[in-house]
């Protein structure tokens, strides 16, 4: 019986039922809130430490053997997005405190997010492939929910794509389900990459490859069915958004790279190869979809769907290093744009608003908010020495070290024009002289209230994330060789799965 | 009480005024039957839940939302809530027998010479009962009340 494996799921059902029983009180949901967010994390931690002392931590679910029950496993990758889960979720929990209003609040605010998370954290540990379809249902549920949470025009118009992409992934997922089951007989993930190396149709492989990867794809907003993320991810409450674009799109990249390392490693130069131009039009598109943008949260939401493309260059590259540098992007790239989601929220505080057009001079009145957006952005653009740089670095050695010299010219042209649309958001919003009509005494007025703090302390520790990513990140790398290593080598998660501990 | 609400509910007949009356605690009655007969036949928490909203649902046709909340006594909400506690709680037993999360645990004893099986699967679905029953009648009451 191991619990640790367990808990990251179980921490938010948990707080969620809890927050249902005190619908009344908004005071204790948001102590709820907070309490299980940070309970999440020290479970995320607590497996962590036990993934690195052991390789692989496994569970049957409710005593029944593998490959017939639920297997709930968790190797470094897995334990390492628990970790994030846990992160992320306590981030948005304390600026949530700061910035939900107190209508959502009574609308569910806090037992969708808990949702949400168990979603997540369900979708990164569970072993079977059709507990993953229902983790993916069950965080979809949440976030439907919480995209239309206020009922704005924009809001609902967001939704229904996203609400109609997600559906429509969720039948390619389903029906790929049915059709590996129907050729291998099993649904635990190990049990099917055990029996797929037997199989003989490699053509039917190849196309179920392809279903996954689509339906994962479209999760993930890769090209060429990304354009739901742009169109929804900056209509909810920045909070939301943040919890989105730091969590969500990561659960579609977790089970591409999933896939594509245990299942799908048969036929690379066919599958991988697919990935590796779907990444390249990724980037391409995004950083050019958020050149053109002119509204804050929606140059963000562009943002990620460019930086979708890295983290799947660096599993289709598929060797070690690749793999170490598109995880490590992965954590990267969550960090900094929640972070840069949830400032662009307190400017909003401050200004009343996310166009760049009207905002302008936040530096000469907000100096300090100032530096922590020119940390995250260059830190995206991937500037040394901050997280970015690394995540980019290695990614861009991985790909030169095989030879794909293309893929690695548009990396690091997309990495230039990250920056170029960086230093518009900063040239717009907080170096120009002020527009007419923008509300100069809001913005010079002093903020000292329990909301403000509540906000800086979210982004203060995702700041401090970043710079520790950048400047001690030698830890975390050597964490990630472990991780690139097992997932270059299946053969020890099958072996956890199916002639598993007790 | 239910003369003034009488003027709301336009359907209101004296017949079903009557009828639900009666059927109320029969079809309580026969949720409860439908709850344990799950344990090891067509039935559970589901469905039972459901008939036992419908219960509900066909008072609050014949005497409005008011008189429902009334004999309901608790929240809707509150059904909801209870339902997915004992649903997270019924994963817990299996912690303290050393046992993987989930596993079903279960208790007999003898009362009046009959065998009473307990088990962690009851609560759950007593959970299930609860969700469904507080789900549909949170949205019922609520679209209800947005008529009014």
């Amino acid at each position: 019986m191991r619990l640790e494996v367990i808990l990251p799921i179980f921490i938010p059902l948990i707080a969620g039922t809890l927050s249902v029983v005190v619908w009344r009180s908004t005071f204790y949901q948001r102590w709820i809130a907070v309490l299980g967010t940070a309970a999440l994390l020290a479970s995320g931690l607590w497996l962590l430490s036990a993934v690195r002392a052991e390789g692989h931590v496994v569970m049957q679910m409710g005593n029944w053997q593998a490959p017939f029950g639920i297997t709930i496993v968790a190797d470094t990758l897995s334990a390492v997005m628990a970790v994030l889960t846990g992160l992320m979720g306590l981030v948005v929990a304390i600026y949530s405190l700061g910035s939900i209003p107190a209508s959502h609040e009574r609308f569910g605010y806090y037992p969708l997010m808990h949702l949400l998370l168990a979603g997540v954290a369900g979708s990164f540990l569970t072993g079977d492939l059709f507990n993953l379809y229902v983790w993916f249902e069950v965080m979809l549920l949440a976030s439907f929910a919480l995209l239309t949470l206020g009922g704005e025009r924009a809001q609902m118009e967001g939704a229904i794509k996203y609400v109609t992409l997600n559906l429509f992934s969720s039948a390619i997922f389903l029906s790929s389900i049915g059709l590996m089951y129907g050729m291998v007989g099993t649904l635990n993930m190990a049990d099917i990459a055990d029996k797929l190396s037997e199989v003989e149709h490699t053509g039917m492989v190849n196309v179920l490859a392809v279903m996954f990867m689509v339906a994962f794809g479209i999760k993930a907003a890769a090209f060429p069915l990304f354009f739901w993320l742009p169109a929804s991810y900056h209509t909810p409450r920045v909070a939301v958004s943040a919890l989105f674009a730091g969590l969500l799109t990561k659960v579609g990249i977790y089970a591409l790279y999933r896939m594509f390392t245990l299942i799908f490693n048969g036929d690379v130069a066919y599958t991988h190869t697919i990935l590796l131009w779907s990444a390249g039009f990724t980037m391409v598109t995004g950083v050019l979809g958020a050149a053109a943008q002119f509204e804050f949260r929606r140059i963000l939401a562009f943002h990620s769907v460019s930086q979708i493309g890295y983290m799947i260059l660096g599993l289709a590259l598929y060797t070690p290093l690749a793999l170490i540098g598109g995880l490590f992007y992965v954590i990267h790239h969550s960090l900094v744009k929640t972070c840069l989601f949830l400032i662009s929220g307190l400017v909003y505080r401050l200004t009343g608003t996310y166009e760049l057009k009207e905002l302008g001079e936040v530096y000469r009145h907000r100096p300090g908010i100032a530096i922590l957006f020119l940390i995250a952005a260059l830190s995206l653009a991937g500037i040394p020495p901050l997280s970015g740089f690394f995540a980019k670095f290695i990614i861009v050695r991985a790909g030169l070290e095989i030879g794909a010299y293309t893929l690695t010219g548009i990396a690091l042209a997309v990495g230039l024009l990250t920056l170029f649309s960086m230093i518009k958001i900063w040239a717009e919003v907080f170096w120009k002289a002020a527009p007419e009509g923008m509300d100069m005494e809001r913005l010079k007025a002093p903020v000292n209230d329990s909301h403000g703090r509540f906000m800086l302390t979210g982004i203060g520790i995702l700041i401090a994330g970043i710079l520790l990513l950048g400047f001690w990140g030698q830890p975390v790398i050597e964490l990630f060789e472990v991780m690139a290593e097992q997932l270059m080598n299946p053969e020890g998660y099958i072996e956890a799965v199916l002639g598993g501990e007790q | 009480m239910t003369e003034v609400k009488a003027k709301v509910i336009k359907s209101n007949t004296v017949i079903l005024h009557t009828a639900s009356l009666f059927l109320l605690p029969l079809q309580l009655l026969f949720s409860m039957f439908l709850l344990l007969r799950g344990h090891d036949e067509p039935g559970g928490g589901f469905i039972a839940g459901l008939v036992a909203a419908g219960a509900f649902v066909l008072y609050l046709f014949a005497h409005g939302v008011d008189s429902t909340r009334k004999i309901l006594r608790v929240e809707p909400h509150d059904l909801i809530g209870a339902g997915l506690l004992f649903g997270v709680i019924s994963a817990l037993p299996a912690i303290f027998f050393g046992q993987a999360l989930l596993t079903a645990q279960w208790w007999s004893f003898y009362l009046v010479g009959t065998e009473v099986k307990l088990s962690t699967v009851l609560l759950f679905d007593l959970g299930v009962y609860l969700v469904v029953m507080g789900s549909i009648l949170t949205i019922v009451m609520s679209l209800n009340e947005a008529e009014e």
